[in-house]
């Protein structure tokens, strides 16, 4: 798999026009767009960032290498399509986007490291980044440090909140709550198995869960397993499940283990088109390695699945594969990694101004209307008011949408009585 | 836990985790065997024992794509092939590998240890620019999915009845090659004494390489195998590498019943105590427990008598 976007026509095309004199009147007249022509340099950038009359630098910052590298692909092609598309459409304040890439190597020290050079040296106006919580907890206090301004695309466990982080995906309880009220009332469910991976997002999402079903929904959690990241073998597990009957099987495995789990499922006669289980923790992407056949029948919970049936989806989705190939899928990541670089410039152009204390202090109220999700702004404390969605696992490895909440949900990272 | 269920539903848990037990048993043994034969027999400490694994899961995916766009008729036998295909690939890289690299080493096996981490890197990027970076979903034929059901309430799982036999079939086969063969008379020569292996006439170089290659290439089936259990994506097989390290040190490194023992020993402790607790917690005590005993016994459970 190549990770250079298909440049297509344009390089040949130009050289061809700059041939004779007689093809510089055409340049004017192609559809790309001149930079150059907005607000001077001195007003828009007071605090010395990487803007020139023409170009303004940002910084990509993903795992590339390494563990994560399966995950972190989508969100680097999507923040690349959306920096081209901006530039297609003008740029921000009449600049160029230019973006640098830095390799996190899925090595969390590596990516404080990376976030230093890109603020300190390259002076970059805003990174797009990070991926797992400890990559961004190891990145947030660079950001604050230096004051830069952070785009992160992956839903999380909530409990953060930064004037330098903007959290383009959904916090835990926006993700889980809806799904788990949807569940009870469709299904009657009322024993729920927690299953999850040994660290703090799915912790603190069962945590969460734990307490919307004892204390909201007044069901009960008949079991609640935490395997290393990496474990490949979950028959002991599914013996229990087996042996509890749950109503729910709730899980937030990830990475490899979640194939295995998947797989070995499957192979235990579990038939998830009756026994009902509701995911937080695989996209498309992810089936990809699972198979479609290992996980039908399956309700996942996030806020995007590719198969949303929108105008704006149905824009992005092709121009997505254009780029970056047509078996390419796109997760709820994915579209999250997407909205950062267009929230910003949104909020650059609300703001006048590349200063990262005006884009924070303006980053409130700021919507994007054109979101393959649908519609999204951001809130007081830097979360997006999204909505939340239920999709159905198809053999394809597409997810069927089945339910979504009528109102865009309100960002809670600190959600009381949950923790 | 129990007080709610009645003495059949108990009864067929207990049987259909007496069978987790056993595939997990399979799994290690699997997983451990061709790194028993490089670590045991030659003292090469291979860290990309878990690349090699996951090249016969890459083998084994080209090989069901290849089938499901021309043979789509002999779909459902097509993991034989790849089983055959996935040894003879991880086989070859590893004699490469071996001329190329291990060989320089044998005087210094901690280097060993360092340069095959190094390959391991170097592999898993090689695979993440062919196969990239996601993880790919192998297919399985139909026969292969599913479980068998035994009574009504004791299902067992049909890939794990696979790797079981598997697992037994490779085993004979390497017992015998390593016991009964001519080579394999040779192979514990050139263990015991090298340099007197040479001088009665034994190509040592040789038997070094197809060593090599032996073990390797049965990382390769494992690798094949565990497509039906596991993932495959360029860092996968970092997914196996502690466990089987661990079966093949607690086993006693150059025997061959003693991994057998040592797998055992782990799967059916780890599988008994996930059942009672939380699969952390399992984990936790099965290597507390593994860690005891090496401090007692840090030659393994089996060892081989050498006169040094």
């Amino acid at each position: 798999m190549s990770d250079e976007p298909n440049k297509g026509l344009r390089s040949p095309l130009r050289r061809k026009l700059l041939m004779g004199a007689a093809a510089l009147p055409l340049v004017s007249i192609l559809p790309r767009p001149s930079f150059g022509a907005g607000p001077a340099t001195a007003t828009v950038n007071t605090t010395g960032l990487a803007v020139t009359d023409t170009e303004v630098t940002v910084g990509i910052l993903h795992s590339a290498t390494g563990t994560m590298a399966i995950s972190e692909t989508g969100s680097i092609q999507a923040e690349k399509l959306a920096i081209e598309q901006i530039n297609a459409a003008g740029g921000v304040l009449g600049r160029k986007i230019k973006f640098i890439q830095e390799d996190g190597a899925s090595d969390w020290p590596t990516f404080a490291e990376k976030a230093k050079k890109l603020l300190v040296n390259d002076k970059v106006a805003a990174i797009m980044g990070c991926w797992t919580s400890a990559s961004r907890k190891a990145v947030l206090p660079v950001v604050e440090q230096y004051n830069g301004m952070l785009y992160y695309p992956t839903f999380y466990e909530g409990l953060e909140q930064s004037k330098n982080v903007i959290y383009t995906g959904q916090e835990a309880t926006q993700q889980i709550l809806a799904g788990l009220n949807w569940i009870a009332k469709e299904k009657g469910a009322k024993s729920f198995f927690f299953i999850g991976s040994d660290y703090i997002w799915p912790r603190t999402s069962n945590k969460i869960a734990r307490k919307h079903v004892e204390n909201v929904l007044k069901g009960k959690v008949v079991g609640e397993e935490y395997y290393a990241l990496g474990s490949t073998q979950f028959n002991s597990v599914i013996n229990k499940i087996k042996l509890t009957k749950p109503d729910v099987i709730f899980t937030d495995v990830v990475g490899g283990s979640n194939v295995a789990f998947y797989k070995q499922l499957k192979a235990a006669g579990v038939d998830l088109s009756k026994q009902a289980l509701l995911t937080i923790s695989v996209t498309e992407d992810e089936i990809d390695g699972i198979g479609g056949e290992n996980i039908a029948g399956a309700y996942a919970c996030m806020k995007y699945f590719q198969s949303l049936d929108n105008a704006n989806n149905k824009t992005f989705v092709p121009a997505f594969k254009k780029m970056w190939g047509e078996k390419t899928v796109i997760g709820d990541v994915t579209q999250a990694g997407y909205l950062g670089p267009w929230l910003w410039k949104l909020t650059c152009e609300k703001a006048g101004s590349f200063d990262v204390d005006k884009i924070a202090a303006a980053s409130a109220g700021v919507e994007f209307k054109e979101a393959p999700e649908g519609y999204v702004r951001i809130h007081e404390n830097h979360h997006l008011w999204s909505k939340t969605r239920v999709g159905r696992a198809k053999l394809d490895g597409q997810f069927e949408l089945i339910f979504e909440t009528a109102d865009l949900i309100e960002p809670d990272p600190f959600p009381k009585g949950y923790q | 836990m129990f007080g709610d269920y009645s003495i059949g539903d108990l009864g067929s848990i207990f049987v259909m985790q007496g069978f987790a037990g056993l595939i997990l048993f399979s799994v290690y043994v699997l997983m451990a065997l061709g790194l028993a034969i490089i670590f045991g027999q030659m003292g090469v400490i291979n860290m990309a024992h878990g690349e090699f694994m996951i090249l016969g899961a890459y083998v084994t995916w080209m090989t069901s794509n290849l089938f499901q766009s021309y043979l789509p008729g002999l779909f459902s036998g097509y993991f034989f092939v790849a089983m055959m295909l996935a040894f003879l690939a991880s086989g070859a890289l590893g004699m490469l590998v071996e001329w190329g690299l291990i060989r320089h080493l044998y005087k210094r096996p901690l280097d060993t240890l360092l340069a095959t981490w190094g390959l391991s890197l170097i592999l898993q990027q090689a695979y993440r620019s062919v196969f990239g970076a996601r993880e790919v979903g192998v297919e399985l034929p139909q026969w292969m999915l599913g479980s068998l059901k035994v009574t009504d309430s004791i299902e067992v799982p049909i890939n794990g009845i696979f790797v079981m036999g598997l697992t037994v079939s490779i085993t004979c086969a390497v017992a015998y090659v390593i016991y009964k063969s001519r080579w394999g008379r040779q192979v514990r020569a050139v263990v015991q004494n090298r340099i007197m292996a040479g001088a009665v006439g034994i190509n040592t170089e040789k038997v070094d390489r197809y060593t090599y290659g032996l073990g390797c290439g049965i990382a390769g089936i494992a690798g094949s195998a565990f497509t039906m259990i596991g993932s495959t994506g360029p860092t996968s097989g970092q997914l196996y590498i502690v466990d089987t390290f661990l079966v093949v040190v607690f086993g006693g490194a150059a025997s061959l019943l003693g991994t057998i023992a040592s797998a055992f020993s782990i799967s059916q402790t780890q599988s008994t105590l996930e059942f009672f607790m939380s699969g952390s917690m399992a984990k936790v005590l099965t290597l507390l427990a593994v860690v005891g005993i090496l401090m007692l016994r840090p030659q393994g459970l089996f060892s081989l008598k050498v006169r040094k």
